[in-house]
């Protein structure tokens, strides 16, 4: 690592009269919870690796909204939303980028319905791009290399909005061999935390959703389980836990792969 | 004579259908309005790719390839089938024969290939259905009459191509003995060799019998299934056409929005001038509790429900074992759309609302109550258990969105009931008072304060 590593937010580049090229947003996950706080310092690291001037909005950012709205609390939602947009378009942002598939969703499928029309990416997608740019450089030999990796299609990056290769194309550009699950793409399992269901005991059932899809992430033999959501990477991580594979199989965020590689 | 009999069992037929049809459009309207005329283009390629090109049954080879065979048939034979309803009518036979000549054959041959293709795709579903144990065939809701209706369908098929073959084999050897009226036809590819091996050697009359007997099962069973259709999974064949029309376009992950509550949230905070005469609703509901509260689109999905399970077999919930599936979802509503249909067909002044008993000379959709609604079908512990993964959307054949019903019904339960699991009132607090799904002392950007301050 080169340069200087900082996470500048909206208002310290308002007060220099700046406009970062893109805001990051970093969700609940990605901002309290100990392993997604993981994924954001990669990700941060590579923003700052490739010089991309960003910047998060720090304490002016809330929760999207998306449990809340999932659960069936409109009310919960439209305030957050709502709360947000006025922020957003106070400092005239256009594009975010968020490292949670679930704050992708609203911000870019459900904030227009609200006033918020912002040109919005994932991470995985961004990543994408600047690998094609040339704004990445991936160097020979990463402590990953050579590891089996299966990748898990979050719900909400999947199906709900249809992004299945580019994550993998990410993962193409890594030395390693790439292997499919049973059900993937368009079939993907649900980690089960979707849907609320993160904040909140199981119904009745036989099984845990996490228990079956790291049974079938198990089966492939892979060492690495890449996600892109902060929510399967604990779903994901309880679920090798339980199974007592955590010394032999890893549950990673496609961002901390590729700073393996930089 | 003949002619007579014809024209009254086909007007009784069509007249009879008519009604239902007209019941199940009134029940699929009993759904709120709801515009969906945006997107023509994009719409009539849905129903060419998914309906007619049955894109999505190509996620699952085999039923997918049987279920083509039927289907194409049933395409084809409308030909023999507009054929039937001339003949009746005006006493010809064969009327299509002579204007069209070798095309005849020809359109007769192909019915007959597929027809035979259909007959072993039918046997095989009745075997997957009945002998094999495929699991989306033997959940709790697939017993009684969806059981039944399953079955009921696959026989009448069956029925249909034994009239079908027993009319043309027999027509068949009656043109080879030289029959009055059994003009030459050509060779059929089917027949022409069945007819000969079943019917050779009977006499003339009995094989006008066996002509006729065919002639007419083949016809009373079509009007026997369209009478039939009302009631049953096999509506799909024709509202298949327009779900797919109908069905949604923007991304899967995208959520309705509610503009009732948007715009209270933004008058509360300031951003929109509020009329302080506007009428307030004392009692305003949210979300879905029965049909009256959901969207026509999503009852007419309803009606359109195969309840093949491919939705269900998916559904992370119900693989787990929770008491969730999306195909059940689906069928309680028909059922209870159905339930209001019959309920307002018998004009029963009980099912007036209380409160407008006094008033109310009609019973009608607006004052229907009756006591019941669609949670007493779905119950909450199904609704908690969906993940939202839109699993059982994608794999609809005919682009049914369960989950759209599911979260309309969690709306009602949290916004109208204030209801919903236990678990989940520190979040939607938390979220209102801090901006974050867990309550927590720290600050949104310690992470970043932390990570730089390494440097
Ligand atoms: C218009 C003529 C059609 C006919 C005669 C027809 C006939 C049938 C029959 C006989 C079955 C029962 C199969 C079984 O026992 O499992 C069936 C099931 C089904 N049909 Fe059709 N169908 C027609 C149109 C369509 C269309 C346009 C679609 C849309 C893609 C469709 C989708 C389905 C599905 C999803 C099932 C459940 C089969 C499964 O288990 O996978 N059908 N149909
Ligand atoms: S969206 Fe809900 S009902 Fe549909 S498959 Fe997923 S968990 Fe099951
Ligand atoms: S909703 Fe679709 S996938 Fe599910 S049973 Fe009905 S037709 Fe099949």
């Amino acid at each position: 690592m080169s340069k200087e590593y900082k996470i500048p937010t909206m208002a310290e580049m308002a007060a220099a009269e700046k406009t970062p090229e893109v805001l990051f947003w970093v969700g609940c996950a990605g901002s309290f919870d100990s392993r997604a706080q993981k994924v954001s310092v990669a990700f941060t690291k590579i923003l700052n690796e490739a010089g991309v001037e960003f910047a998060i909005l720090g304490k002016e950012e809330s929760c999207t909204g998306d449990p809340a709205r999932r659960a069936g609390n409109e009310f919960v939602f439209q305030m957050v939303a709502l709360q947000n947009i006025e922020t957003l378009n106070l400092y005239k942002v256009n594009k975010i980028v968020a490292t949670c598939p679930h704050c992708f969703n609203v911000l870019k499928n459900e904030y227009p319905a609200l006033g918020g029309n912002y040109e919005v990416m994932h991470h995985t997608q961004f990543l994408q791009s600047l690998i094609n740019e040339g704004r990445i450089k991936l160097k020979d030999g990463g402590a990953f290399d050579g590891k089996k990796i299966t990748y898990h299609d979050s719900c909400y990056l999947g199906r709900a909005n249809g992004v299945y290769e580019v994550p993998r194309s990410v993962l193409q550009n890594l030395d390693n061999e790439l292997v499919e699950m049973q059900r993937t793409k368009t079939n993907g399992l649900c980690c089960g935390a979707g849907g609320a269901q993160m904040f909140k005991e199981n119904e009745p059932g036989k099984k845990r959703i996490n228990t079956e899809r790291t049974e079938e992430a198990l089966e492939t033999g892979a060492e690495i389980i890449a996600v892109n959501c902060p929510f399967c990477l604990t779903m994901m991580s309880d679920g090798v836990k339980a199974k007592e594979k955590q010394e032999s199989v890893m549950v990673y965020d496609l961002a901390e792969l590729i700073l393996g590689k930089m | 004579m003949q002619q007579i009999i014809f024209a009254i069992v086909t007007f009784a037929a069509f007249g009879f259908a008519a009604k239902q049809f007209l019941k199940i459009r009134r029940n699929i309207l009993l759904g709120k309005d709801k515009d969906i005329s945006d997107n023509a283009g994009e719409r009539w390629k849905n129903v060419l790719l998914i309906a007619f090109g049955q894109k999505k049954m190509f996620k699952r080879w085999i039923p997918a390839v049987l279920h083509l065979f039927i289907y194409v048939a049933f395409l084809f034979t409308q030909i023999e089938l507009i054929e039937i309803l001339v003949d009746g009518f005006f006493g010809t036979h064969r009327f299509f024969a002579e204007p069209l000549g070798a095309l005849y054959t020809v359109a007769i041959s192909s019915i007959e290939l597929l027809s035979v293709g259909a007959f072993f795709a039918t046997l095989i579903f009745l075997i997957r259905r009945n002998l094999l144990a495929i699991p989306r065939f033997q959940m709790d809701e697939m017993t009684g009459f969806p059981k039944f209706d399953g079955n009921m369908i696959l026989v009448l098929e069956i029925i249909l191509l034994i009239g079908v073959f027993s009319m043309n084999g027999a027509d068949k050897v009656l043109q080879s003995m030289g029959a009055e009226h059994y003009h030459m036809t050509g060779n059929f590819a089917v027949s022409s060799w069945l007819g000969p091996a079943l019917f050779g050697g009977m006499s003339e009359s009995a094989l006008i019998g066996v002509e006729r007997f065919g002639w007419w099962l083949h016809i009373m069973t079509v009007f026997a299934f369209l009478n039939y259709l009302p009631i049953s999974k096999h509506l799909h064949i024709m509202l298949a056409f327009p779900n797919t029309y109908f069905a949604k376009l923007q991304p899967k992950g995208e959520m309705e929005n509610m503009p009732e509550i948007m715009n209270e949230v933004k008058s509360m905070m300031g951003l929109i001038e509020t009329d302080p005469d506007a009428p307030m609703d004392d009692l305003p509901e949210f979300g879905s509790n029965d049909v009256m509260s959901l969207d026509w689109k999503n009852v007419l999905g309803a009606y359109t429900c195969t309840e093949c399970g491919r939705c269900t077999s998916v559904c992370p919930a119900n693989i787990t074992g929770k008491k969730l599936s999306p195909r059940k979802v689906m069928m309680d509503v028909r059922d209870r759309a159905t339930e209001i249909g019959k309920k307002l067909d018998s004009g029963d002044m009980q099912w007036v609302k209380e409160e407008l008993k006094a008033e109310a000379t009609t019973l009608t959709k607006e004052n229907f109550d009756d006591g019941k609604s669609l949670f007493d079908y779905i119950s909450n512990e199904e609704l908690h258990a969906c993940t939202t993964c839109n699993a059982c959307v994608e794999a609809c054949p005919v682009l049914i969105n369960p989950l759209g019903i599911i979260l309309k019904m969690r709306r009602y339960e949290i916004l109208t009931l204030s209801a919903g699991p236990g678990d989940w009132v520190p979040m939607f607090t938390s979220i209102e008072n801090s901006g974050s799904v867990w309550q927590l002392p720290d600050a949104r950007d310690k992470w970043a304060e932390e990570a730089t301050s390494k440097n």
